[in-house]
């Protein structure tokens, strides 16, 4: 950055202190809430006279912590007293106006920190050398002898101090430096420190505005039925017999495959579209089921054809060649987000502008949505960015945005509120894709693996939502954890891990964890079978084929230590483990379950460890990997979405079950940074509560689970 | 539709509803109070908790004409500040919230246990607290609960 790029205060959403000392984060006008005395240093921070640091934010915050996370690393260079600071979203409209200098907004991938690191760090380290040299100016002393800390430039030879809220305006007044160097690890403060969230007080007395409690003047209110199968299409609706019904507006078709009712309140819009008579064209796929599908996969573990990960040796010679094989079919079922905040999104259509209300992963993308659905310039559009009522992917797509904007242009003038009822959240989702997988693996007589074939077969999730990212047919989404940079075992002297793509009519996305979800369980628990084969303890097992994986092989060592694998347990008690990478971060697991002879599984203990290189927060980082055990553990027990007649069976969370606390193991987070990279956090070791579950499952029953969730499973033994 | 007068927070509402609307929409939508959320509105995920008479509810299940003659509390309303319930001091400290979402009703299921049940067991909070949280922060509202229990009961006092 050469130049200082002066923005007007109006188009920032501000942090504005409510009472408590809490931040508000939510929508407040932001005309009102603005705030002109602070100081700009850069993009990235505002400093105000009275030592508020106001760190601005591009991703977004769903729960994860990169708010706080980000913020932490802007402080951190700029020196910043860590009580002073608060954090404010940049709106979409302005990054896209000042050609995205906030850079990308998009927040998955667990990316809300290791992609945006260097550059929010650069910030930071440019507005600390702007104000040291506004501080040496008015000592009229070299910049070199002064230095900060706590937001107080000192002058080392004389004591003399200022704080940065004195000098922060004249700063401002100095050119962004261009060439920057940030800190090195022994300088940080802030960072790996387990600084507090920055947004709690609001999410404890409900003052904290999600987008689904927006509230405008004239706000009518919308529920939506779209086409239950899967690409049907609206074909018609009885308007009249509902239009006299308490509060009813407007029925109104949204695009070619939905239909809305507008109302006074949200509750009358959602009893009168259920009493609203609407005809579907269902087309081709009005009967696809289950069994179809897991037919169709099938077939595909055995095809010629496939798509090819990576592959070394003759794997096909040495598995012909081997003492012993081992094969074994594993497959995992359509997975829904299920965010508590179910999908909805509020916009205004007026003179040819949009202005949309949202929770959204990625501002810039609600933006380019909002724009097209509403048929107007980007520069036509503004978006208040809300926090998220939960994520994990789902809220990286638009459609729900899109709808908002349709509905809106049919009403203009009025503020439309669309909000999805649970159950057309359930069953319009961008699900984790199904997938099946065939393990082979071959030993030689002293018991070592010679060979090792993953044969996928399911669906992709790139040629779904963004086929011109398919290279030669190869997603390699689809091989997460399976690459050449993130597979564990390269040791494996004959190797192929392959895909025969599979696609279904219904719309996959991406899954908090992604495609490291299905491929762990695949493959961890595979390699305990092998290892079981060949008589071999399976955490020894693993390290014999960790030797060219030595990030991997310490994570292990690390959980295994931890977890005491090898010593003695309670009577009834038995220990998985499972290791997997992902997301730029290396992940490990031991489980400890027992189950009763009856069959009934209790979690004692999950003993989770992470290599993300540096750590921000750690108390943070501890918060993700536990939460990440809800997540994957839901989809072990007893989460799936089945399908009938073209369409999701389970509507809401009565059939689609999750983790609730009774069924919460107590999860011991180790954490291992080796420095020198920013792995991801809020995915990672998801992948590996399955696995290191069932593996235990095994140890304790003898049964080996290859496809979940375990309902379907009896797990009774002798 | 009719008018029916409600006592929320210790407050004398009117509102002018059909008696059979659930009372979590009557909140949100009729009286502008946001703090109770929708998750599923079929009495599953818990995020709609208020308490009724004390007892910790599933406000979008519960027809508004049915509790009209009784003392409701929502999450705006369990502490004066909004923040010095030991529930709320409880969850600041242990940084329960995540996306935060569920939390209100989190805290308002937690709340009413802690009233009933000063000193509660894990198997207790297990029974009474069985709210859907999706980011999963079921760990530390655990621990929470334990902290606050401590915080309410006086020095060397058992439940
Ligand atoms: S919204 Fe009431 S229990 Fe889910
Ligand atoms: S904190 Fe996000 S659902 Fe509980």
């Amino acid at each position: 950055m050469t130049h200082v790029m002066k923005l007007s205060r109006r188009f920032f959403l501000t942090a504005s202190a409510v009472a408590g000392g809490g931040l508000s984060l939510g929508w407040t006008a932001p005309a009102s809430a603005a705030d002109t005395a602070g100081a700009e240093l850069g993009i990235w921070a505002v400093i105000h006279p009275d030592d508020t640091v106001v760190v601005r934010i591009a991703r977004s915050e769903m729960g994860q912590g990169t708010l706080t996370g980000l913020a932490q690393l802007v402080a951190d260079e700029l020196d910043a007293d860590w009580r002073f600071v608060k954090a404010e979203y940049v709106a979409p409209e302005v990054n896209l106006a000042n050609k995205r200098a906030w850079g990308d907004m998009s927040t998955g991938g667990s990316r809300g920190i290791r992609a945006s690191v260097e550059y929010v760090r650069k910030g930071g380290a440019a507005g600390r050398a702007m104000l040291i040299q506004a501080a040496a100016a008015k000592w009229a002393v070299p910049a070199t002898e002064c230095s900060t800390g706590m937001s107080v430039v000192t002058h080392k030879p004389t004591g003399r101090t200022l704080r940065y809220g004195e000098i922060a305006a004249e700063a401002a007044k100095l050119p962004v430096p261009d060439d920057i160097k940030v800190k090195t690890p022994a300088e940080w403060k802030l960072i790996g420190r387990g600084v507090k969230r920055l947004d709690t007080v609001d999410k404890l007395n409900g003052k904290l505005t999600y987008a689904i409690d927006v509230q405008l003047p004239d706000m009518l209110n919308a529920a939506i039925a779209q086409s239950p199968v899967f690409g049907g299409k609206l074909k018609s609706f009885d308007a009249a017999k509902i239009k006299s019904m308490p509060g009813v507006r407007f029925v109104v078709p949204v695009d070619d495959n939905a239909v809305a009712v507008v109302a006074d309140k949200w509750y009358q819009a959602k009893t009168a579209l259920a009493a609203l008579p609407v005809v579907w064209d269902e087309g081709k796929n009005g009967n696809v089921d289950s069994a179809q599908i897991a037919a169709f996969l099938k077939e595909g573990l055995d095809a010629k054809e496939a798509a090819l990960a990576q592959e070394h040796g003759d794997v096909t010679a040495a598995l012909a060649g081997a003492a012993k094989k081992v094969e074994s079919v594993y497959g995992t079922p359509f997975l829904h987000h299920a965010t508590l905040e179910p999908m909805n999104c509020t916009a205004k259509f007026a003179d040819g502008k949009v202005e949309v209300w949202v929770s959204s992963q990625n501002g810039d993308a609600s933006l380019a949505a909002a724009a097209e659905a509403g048929g107007v310039k980007l520069a036509d559009v503004k978006v208040h960015k809300h926090h998220l009522g939960g994520g994990f992917g789902r809220r990286g797509q638009q459609d729900y945005v899109k709808q908002a904007v349709l509905i809106a242009k049919q009403v203009p003038g009025r503020p439309i509120k669309l909000i999805w009822t649970r159950e057309e959240d359930m069953t319009h989702g961008f699900y984790r894709p199904i997938t099946q997988a065939k393990m082979s693996a071959g030993l030689d007589a002293q018991g070592n693996v010679t060979a090792l074939h993953a044969r996928l077969s399911g669906q992709s999730i790139l040629a779904y939502l963004m086929p011109q990212r398919m290279e030669n047919g190869v997603d390699m989404i689809a091989f997460q954890g399976w690459t050449k940079e993130e597979f564990g075992y390269m040791a494996i002297p004959n190797l192929r891990i392959d895909h025969a793509v599979r696609n279904t009519h219904v719309p996959v996305g991406f899954w908090r964890g992604v495609n490291t979800n299905q491929n762990s369980i695949y493959m961890e628990c595979f390699i305990d079978e092998v290892a079981h084969a060949a008589g071999k303890d399976p955490l020894e097992f693993r390290r014999t084929l960790m030797a060219k994986n030595p990030k991997h092989l310490a994570v292990l060592n690390a959980v295994a230590e931890r977890a005491g694998w090898g010593t003695p347990l309670p009577k009834g008690v038995y220990r998985g483990i499972a290791q997997n990478a992902g997301f730029g971060s290396y992940v490990a697991a031991v489980a400890e379950v027992s189950v009763s002879p009856k069959g009934e599984l209790t979690i004692h203990r999950i003993v989770a460890g992470t290599d993300c290189g540096y750590v921000v927060n750690p108390d943070q980082v501890a918060a993700q990997v536990e939460g990440s055990f809800v997540f994957g553990l839901s989809a072990l027990l007893t989460s799936e979405i089945t399908i009938e007649k073209g369409r999701a069976v389970e509507t809401n969370f009565d059939s689609y079950q999750v983790m609730r606390l009774a069924s919460m193991p107590k999860v011991e987070t180790v954490l291992v940074p080796s420095g020198g990279f920013w792995g991801g956090v809020g995915e990672p070791t998801i992948a590996v509560a399955p696995p290191a579950v069932l593996n235990a499952i095994f140890a304790a029953t003898g049964k080996r689970i290859r496809t979940l969730p375990l309902t379907h499973h009896d797990l009774s033994h002798a | 539709m009719a008018m029916l007068k409600l006592s929320i927070n210790g407050q004398s509402r009117e509102v002018d509803v059909d008696p059979e609307t659930p009372l979590l929409w009557v909140l949100r939508e009729w009286l502008g109070m946001t703090g109770t959320k929708y998750g599923c509105g079929v009495a599953q995920c818990g995020a709609c908790t208020v308490h009724v008479d004390g007892v910790a509810t599933r406000s979008c299940s519960l027809p508004v004409g049915s509790v009209d003659a009784s003392k409701i509390t929502t999450i705006e309303g369990l502490s004066p500040d909004g923040m010095s319930h030991p529930i709320q001091v409880a969850w600041l400290q242990h940084e329960v919230p995540q996306c935060g979402y569920c939390q209100s009703g989190q805290i308002m299921a937690s709340a009413a246990l802690l009233a009933a049940k000063p000193n509660p067991t894990d198997a207790d909070i297990a029974d009474m607290v069985t709210n859907i949280c999706r980011c999963g922060t079921y760990q530390r509202i655990k621990a929470a609960i334990h902290t606050a229990a401590e915080l309410t009961i006086p020095a060397g006092g058992k439940a």
